[in-house]
């Protein structure tokens, strides 16, 4: 097999469709008959329904039905819970885990805005919000759980009555002694940091159409989610029908960021419509809807602490930490586990001691969003590194020097499990070198040395660091089939769902290169349960990875499969035969060379007999990655600071990553940069913002400030390569990265600009009013 | 997001318009370029029972100088302003360039934004700084409102129910005078979580006549009158403009919100208002 | 009074359709038309998605009834290639890789084009201003393709 495609920037193959306006999402789906649900949604944060009259609703014009939980008890089943440690991971951390049911319609009490209450299906969206507005509901207002410190403290009121209190996970972790090291420390800094509540929000918001035909008892639903085969299998639960009868599709999907990889109530309510009405069904998420009912994320509180000797050793970590989950903890320790194993990050410390409460509260359920976890826990190392590195006097570029791992120290072993349960040790990177690649890269001694001179022309300009080691491509697998058609083009299948990032360019160039094959030979399919029986779908930077190995493994015994038949056709041995640009030949015979169609036609039977192999030109792979594969950044942030508004210009942003083997760089490139921007609108504007009472005030992007290009600053990333060996291509994930040092960088930038006020950021988003109010605080000091 | 039910009209006169909001008085909203009425359809916020749509009403898309200024039909675009003001009017062209994006632009109307008296918007707080005026038309006759006069408060001005925005006059700035237009907001095209526009003539080297509007400092845009009066006859120095903007940030009521807290309104105000008295005088040239 | 017959111009196509009038021009093009190109992202003006050309000039379409555009002439991500031959904005953002998930792409494409009809020479700052209607994620790929074409 030669690299032909692996690596380089071929155009995408599935860009054509988007550019012309003719890509398929779920809201263009249009069957005969359909008809369209629309949502009443709770408009309190806590409150008992003590009636519902959906009497005026259902006669209203156009109105096929409204439902309530009494009308659809029978298929009320509770939601998916995922997120139970497995069991590498209980037997060292000893978890306390609650978790509570949530039906898709809401039984008797409401405990967040937005929560569904009752659904109404009508002849056109217009008319099933019309009815939306008729329906009547009698609401019993419950005190309401908002702030996650005192909700986590006896006397709050309780978000489940039968709970103790309203810590849904609770854990201690340790590595090493860290009280020892602490005793032991020259200097000691500590500091909370907050990182508020900000979401993936995809540009395209969900959406649902499904159809039942009574005559073979099938569904098929098309499903604007990255986890097709999840979906499916709490459909075969909810429904009890077996998985085969289930078709679940991902179309075309505009951004998932993780937002669109939990399980949503809507996700069974509208086949449910579709199967009690006998008609399809549509539902298209409203930007509404989406902000207050689609997935919420970060939204952590840190008290850390770091101990450090004289020389700017780090010698432990401690750390408090909440997690605001919002109503529902249905994702049990993936978050909180998240959050303290990629705390250490590059860092060679040895000791570490945590302490985490993940707290319900009366607000939109929380869910990983690109980093899940890890952006956080960067904030608050990242932060607290920079306020060590002032205190000792040193540049924060120097204290990282001292302390970040070089390549000969790896592989590196924390001594704790992943969350996967397995050692959590790091396999490749040299994560000091990234960092002098970065610094050089950004010119950073060169900002240092034209820094004074510019304050001293009143002209606040900072350069700040942050940097972290990923836990990419989670298992245990995902599945891929490769087969061959009677042409001998090449169909591959797998349970990965692209959410735009270009499974269908990167996966055909692995596949053609294992083939032999021009790209444009292969077709890649993702997101239809009925193309491969089993899968797990897209999240947690994991496709090039899992389903990467797959399509290799799959294709390289497909590739066998073809030279025996090849070898048959063409009488000579199988270790004879070769395949180059879609025709098998034997080896130094060009003469003998056929095109793969002919082997594909010689194997099928004809009436004269059977053919010179079995057409059996397929292969499935179930790769099992061991565990997962760490990638790793340095991002540079440089920023100028109006010290009279708070306003905060971005100038400049620099990533120098480490994915391990690049499959097509500016594929790469656009999942950096994205992540970047989304990073950015954490540091800067985004915020999901709750009143007292937990009703959400951003109801709209004219509240919730997404950055566009204005906000932006040029992006420049430096691929450093060191291949994993944890995977057959040699890859690590790269989809979550851009959006985890952000915060982390940006915040330390804006520190170091205002270093001669001695200002001290420890909350994200740093909006131009909350730097004011601190350059403020500190002028009047 | 779908607007509720309504009942439309699209009238082909303002008499035909003006009969039309005589009849449904507060149940009718107007319909212009729809860039904020439509949202708050959408979202259901509004309801109103009758939609009175103008844009098929022939004759109110102009632009033209009149009255020692610039007559402004109801429905004139913010980018045909802009187009027209690229040449000759840098104030208003920058003004326009901080409303929204270009396709907001495109559809939104001058008189429309007024109307909606959103108390962070640019051409409210423009219309203020320039002693501009609207012509009001109802059934019953037609009057002048002067743009001190129209700001109530809130999206709410002295403009009746049955009364329609036909023409915004905006006069141009006094002879050889300096302007400055400076906003800060979250975001480039968002509404400002606060604004100043300045005008500035010097005499003799000195200010003959300031004029300051603020917004996103209160309920409705503001003029700084007290510390007008109080720059006039005065040298167009730092310390001047910086007393001004004392005297007038003290005089301020902002609204705290999600964005920004009332003390950064505040703040913020009074550094915004040095710095466009200072880009106005600097812009100014004053005879002798 | 609650349904009105309108008659627009589509990518050089006439059309008659009778709509209620409190339909967007965005779901009368989408459903009405099957022209699925239009995106709804927001259905309040931000996002950009749903940007159409009205008589050249870029607009929001989930902002204007569909009444409203009786007798107006639209451009729509679908008008821009000439048959198989893309337009040469599709062309630049495919070889720049200015897109990926597609969504907000036609709103993006479109912006541009009329933004380039006005601006033939463009700087940098004027074409992140303008990309600024339309916030993405691709947008950092787009302001630097730009900058490298």
């Amino acid at each position: 097999m030669g690299a032909k495609y692996f690596g380089a920037a071929v155009r995408r193959v599935e860009d054509p469709r988007y550019l012309r306006g003719e890509a398929r999402y779920v809201d263009d789906i249009k069957l005969p008959g359909m008809v369209h649900a629309a949502f009443l949604r709770s408009p309190h944060a806590h409150a008992r329904i003590t009636r519902i009259d959906t009497t005026r609703a259902a006669a209203m014009p156009g109105v096929a039905r409204v439902f309530t939980f009494a009308d659809l008890a029978r298929f009320m089943k509770p939601l998916p819970l995922f997120g139970a440690p497995p069991p590498g991971l209980a037997a060292r951390v000893s978890f306390t885990m609650r978790q509570t049911t949530q039906y898709g319609l809401c039984k008797d009490v409401a405990r967040y805005v937005g929560e569904i209450v009752a659904m109404a299906v009508a002849d056109s969206r217009y008319r099933a919000e019309d009815a939306v507005d008729a329906i009547e509901v009698g609401w019993e207002p419950l005190p309401a759980v908002v702030d996650m410190v005192t909700a986590s403290e006896p006397g709050s009121p309780l978000m489940y009555a039968d709970w103790p209190d309203n810590v849904a996970v609770g854990f201690t972790h340790a590595i090493g002694d860290a009280d020892a090291a602490f005793t032991a420390a020259d200097v000691v800094v500590r500091e909370r940091f907050r990182v508020q509540r900000y979401v993936g929000m995809p540009i395209e918001p969900r959406g649902v159409v499904a159809t039942y035909e009574r005559r073979d008892g099938t569904l098929t639903t098309w499903n604007s989610t990255q986890v097709a085969h999840w979906v499916q299998q709490g459909l075969a639960a909810a429904l009890e029908m077996p998985p085969h009868k289930i078709r679940v599709i991902a179309p075309d999907v505009g951004g998932g960021f993780g937002t669109k990889a939990a399980g949503y109530a809507e996700d069974a309510l509208i086949p449910i419509a579709a199967i009690v009405l006998g008609r399809p069904v549509k539902w298209a998420e409203d930007r509404r809807e989406h902000m207050m009912a689609a997935a919420h994320a970060r939204h952590q509180v840190h008290d850390i602490a770091l101990a450090a000797r004289r020389d700017g050793t780090i010698l432990a970590v401690r750390d408090r930490v909440w997690l605001d989950v919002g109503a529902y903890n249905s994702w049990g320790i993936v978050l909180p586990y998240n959050t303290v194993a990629h705390l250490l990050g590059p860092y060679r410390i040895r000791n570490l001691h945590v302490a985490f409460k993940a707290v319900v509260t009366n607000k939109t359920p929380n869910a990983p969003y690109r980093g899940a976890g890890r952006p956080e826990a960067v904030f608050a190392m990242d932060r607290a590194v920079d306020c060590l590195a002032r205190r000792m006097g040193l540049d924060p570029a120097e204290i990282r020097r001292r302390n970040y791992l070089r390549g000969d120290e790896l592989p590196w072993d924390l001594g704790m499990p992943y969350r996967d349960g397995n050692p959590l040790v790091y396999d490749s990177g040299d994560f000091r070198a990234g960092l002098e690649a970065a610094l050089r890269a950004a010119r950073y001694d060169e900002f240092r040395r034209a820094q004074p001179a510019l304050r001293e022309r009143g002209i606040y300009r900072g350069i700040g660091l942050s940097g972290y080691v990923e836990g990419t491509a989670i298992g245990p697998y995902e599945s891929a089939s490769v087969r061959l058609d009677l042409a001998g083009r090449v169909v591959v299948v797998t349970g990965a769902c692209s959410s735009g990032q270009g499974h269908e360019t990167s996966f055909a160039q692995v596949a053609a290169d294992v083939l032999s094959v021009p790209l444009e030979w292969v077709t890649v399919i993702g997101g239809d349960t009925s193309a491969v029986p089993f899968g797990v779908g897209t999240f947690a930077s994991r496709s090039a990875v899992t389903a990467g190995s797959s399509i290799h493994d799959a294709a390289t015994a497909l590739r066998e499969k073809i030279i025996r038949a090849a070898a048959t056709l063409l009488e000579a041995a199988p270790a004879d035969i070769a395949i180059e640009d879609g025709r098998v030949l034997v080896r130094g015979a060009p003469a003998s060379a056929v095109p793969l169609a002919r082997v594909v036609q010689a194997s099928i039977p004809t009436f004269a007999g059977p053919g010179v192999a079995s057409p059996d030109f397929e292969a499935t792979a179930y790769h099992h990655v061991p565990t997962v594969t760490w990638a790793s950044a340095v991002h540079v942030a440089q920023v100028e600071v109006d010290p009279e508004t708070g306003v905060v210009a971005l100038l400049a942003y620099l990533v120098a990553h480490d994915c391990g083997k690049v499959i097509n760089p500016p594929i790469v490139d656009g999942q950096v940069h994205g992540g970047v921007a989304q990073g950015v609108g954490g540091a800067l504007y985004e915020e999901m913002v709750y009143d007292e009472g937990g009703q959400l005030l951003t109801g709209s992007l004219m509240d919730y400030l997404l950055p566009t290009a204005m906000e932006l600053p040029p992006i420049e990333t430096v691929h450093l390569e060191h291949p994993s060996a944890r995977n057959p291509l040699g890859i690590k994930g790269v989809g979550e990265g851009g959006a985890i040092s952000p915060p982390a960088a940006i915040a330390n930038a804006i520190e170091d600009a205002l270093a001669p006020l001695g200002v001290r950021i420890t909350e994200t988003p740093v909006t131009p009013a909350r730097l004011l109010a601190l350059i403020g605080a500190k002028k009047t000091a | 997001m779908k607007p509720a039910p309504f009942e439309y009209h699209d009238p082909r006169s303002i008499d035909e318009a003006v009969a039309l909001l005589a009849r449904h008085g507060a149940d009718a909203k107007v319909l212009a370029g729809g860039q904020s009425l439509i949202p708050l359809l959408a979202f259901r916020l509004a309801r109103p029972a009758v939609i009175v749509d103008i844009n098929r009403i022939p004759g109110l898309d102009y632009v033209r100088n009149e009255h020692e200024g610039l007559a402004i039909g109801a429905l004139a675009r913010q980018r045909q302003l802009e187009r027209w003001a690229l040449d000759g009017s840098p104030f208003l062209c920058t003004a326009l360039r901080h409303v929204g994006h270009a396709a907001i632009r495109t559809r939104g109307t001058i008189a429309g934004s007024i109307a909606h008296a959103d108390p962070a918007a640019e051409l409210p707080a423009l219309l203020l700084c320039l002693d501009g005026s609207v012509m009001a038309r109802s059934s019953s006759g037609q009057r002048e409102i002067p743009a001190r006069e129209l700001f109530v408060s809130h999206l709410t001005t002295a403009v009746r129910a049955d009364e329609l925005i036909t023409e915004v006059r905006l006069p141009g700035l006094p002879d050889g005078a300096g302007w400055g237009f400076l906003e800060v907001a979250r975001r480039h095209g968002d509404f400002a979580l606060v604004g100043v526009a300045a005008v500035v003539a010097l005499r003799n080297g000195r200010i003959a006549q300031a004029r300051v509007a603020l917004f996103g400092c209160g309920a409705a845009p503001v003029r700084a009158t007290p510390a007008e009066q109080a720059l006039a006859g005065q040298a167009p120095t730092r310390g001047t403009f910086a007393a001004a903007a004392r005297e007038a940030a003290g005089t301020l009521t902002p609204d705290a919100d999600l964005h920004a807290s009332a003390e950064y309104r505040r703040s913020v105000a009074h550094t915004l208002m040095v710095r466009a008295l200072a880009a106005a005088s600097e812009r100014a040239r004053g005879p002798g | 009074m609650t349904h009105r017959t309108v008659r627009l111009h589509v990518n050089g196509r006439e059309y008659e359709r009778t709509v209620e009038v409190r339909k967007t021009l965005a779901d009368l093009l989408r459903e009405d038309l099957d022209l699925t190109g239009t995106h709804l992202g927001c259905e309040h003006g931000v996002c950009g998605a749903c940007t159409v050309l009205l008589d050249g000039a870029p607009a929001r379409a989930c902002l204007m009834l569909a009444v409203q555009a009786d007798g107006a002439r639209l451009l729509t991500v679908e008008g821009l290639a000439d048959g198989e031959r893309l337009h040469p904005l599709q062309e630049a953002f495919w070889t720049h890789h200015g897109l990926q998930c597609g969504y907000c792409t036609p709103g993006i494409l479109l912006t541009a084009k009329a933004f380039l009809d006005e601006h033939p020479r463009p700087t940098r700052a004027e074409i992140r201003e303008m990309l600024a209607g339309n916030p993405s994620v691709a947008a950092p790929a787009i302001s630097s393709s730009s900058m490298r074409s």
